[in-house]
């Protein structure tokens, strides 16, 4: 099971580096989310966003640092989960 | 698959908050209830939510040469059921909308119906079917996170197509542009769900097997 999570992890790293490393055309890896806006945009020109966020991130590092706090957030709470289960699971007399 | 403040026209953005408001509150109530009946998986619901979280903060890099981010409710919707997922979504999608300016309160409804209502449940239903043809749990786990995140995408297109359908082809038209610019970025995407949930699960069947239990999780397949 450990090494088929290996394996699984690298294939993950693969995957994720792959599109980076291959050339590929037009590869500006601009969101999707954006690309369905602007699809909007084109297609109902005469559409108007009737609503604003009501706050944003004033700029796009103070975002990716927001996302980045996310990110950090969910991945430390997975990893005291799975810390305090692994402990718990190997000194089963301390538990 | 946010859609983004405002991109709803009113009407389509009342209706799926109608839609969406019910299971959000039901879901609620089952959180609440599983928190009360089996206190022993408290955390490790923690840990789904949290899973949740951190994989929709990664937008990760696709062959189609954009990005995009998985959506991690599939561990979630597998272990513990789609409805108790529901609030665990809403919450993130919240903590997006109102902090990163990422989707919206206006578009909350209809991201809720994709990402927390339709997602968990395509990936439990996929899931329990695998099962009950003897596919293997990590085989099962695996398609039910990658088929969870390409529903919730395709729900994305369709509510788009909806509110924008083509001025010629109409909603059939608007939904093949729509989708051709999610899925096709997506489907390396839902792989790589699929394959880190698998990772997760077999971490939770090698430490967590009494947690597992109380859940009567892998369920036995039906025979």
């Amino acid at each position: 099971m450990k090494q088929s999570n290996s394996l699984l992890l690298l294939a993950v790293a693969a995957l994720i580096a792959a599109p980076l490393l291959l050339p590929i055309e037009e590869a500006e890896f601009s969101g999707t989310d954006q690309q369905a806006k602007r699809l909007v945009e084109v297609s109902a020109p005469d559409y108007k966003p009737w609503a604003q966020p009501l706050w944003s991130p004033p700029s796009a590092e103070m975002e990716s640092l927001l996302f980045a706090l996310q990110a950090a957030l969910g991945a430390g709470i997975v990893g005291f989960y799975v810390g305090y289960r692994r402990g718990r699971h190997t000194r089963p007399d301390r538990s | 698959m946010h859609i983004m403040e405002g991109f709803l026209p009113p009407l389509h953005a009342a209706g799926w908050t109608v839609a969406a408001a019910p299971f959000v509150v039901v879901s609620a109530r089952a959180v609440a209830r599983l928190v009360q009946e089996k206190p022993q998986t408290k955390l490790l619901l923690a840990g789904s939510g949290a899973f949740a979280l951190a994989l929709s903060a990664l937008k990760l890099p696709s062959l189609s040469g954009s990005c995009s981010h998985p959506t991690g409710v599939g561990l979630g919707s597998v272990l513990f059921g789609p409805v108790v997922m529901t609030l665990i979504g809403t919450l993130v999608l919240l903590f997006q909308a109102l902090l990163l300016a990422h989707g919206g309160l206006t578009t909350l409804g209809a991201n809720v119906f994709s990402m927390a209502i339709v997602g968990p449940w395509a990936a439990y239903g996929v899931f329990r079917l695998v099962r009950s043809v003897h596919g293997s749990v990590p085989i099962a786990v695996f398609l039910a996170a990658t088929l969870g995140n390409l529903a919730t995408y395709l729900t994305t297109s369709v509510q788009l197509s909806m509110a924008f359908p083509d001025a010629t082809s109409g909603f059939a038209g608007a939904l093949l542009k729509f989708v051709s610019v999610f899925a096709v970025t997506q489907i390396p995407l839902a792989v790589i769900e699929g394959m880190v949930t698998v990772v997760a699960v077999n971490l939770l069947l090698q430490h967590s097997r009494d947690e597992l239990e109380i859940l009567s999780w892998p369920y036995r397949p039906v025979r």
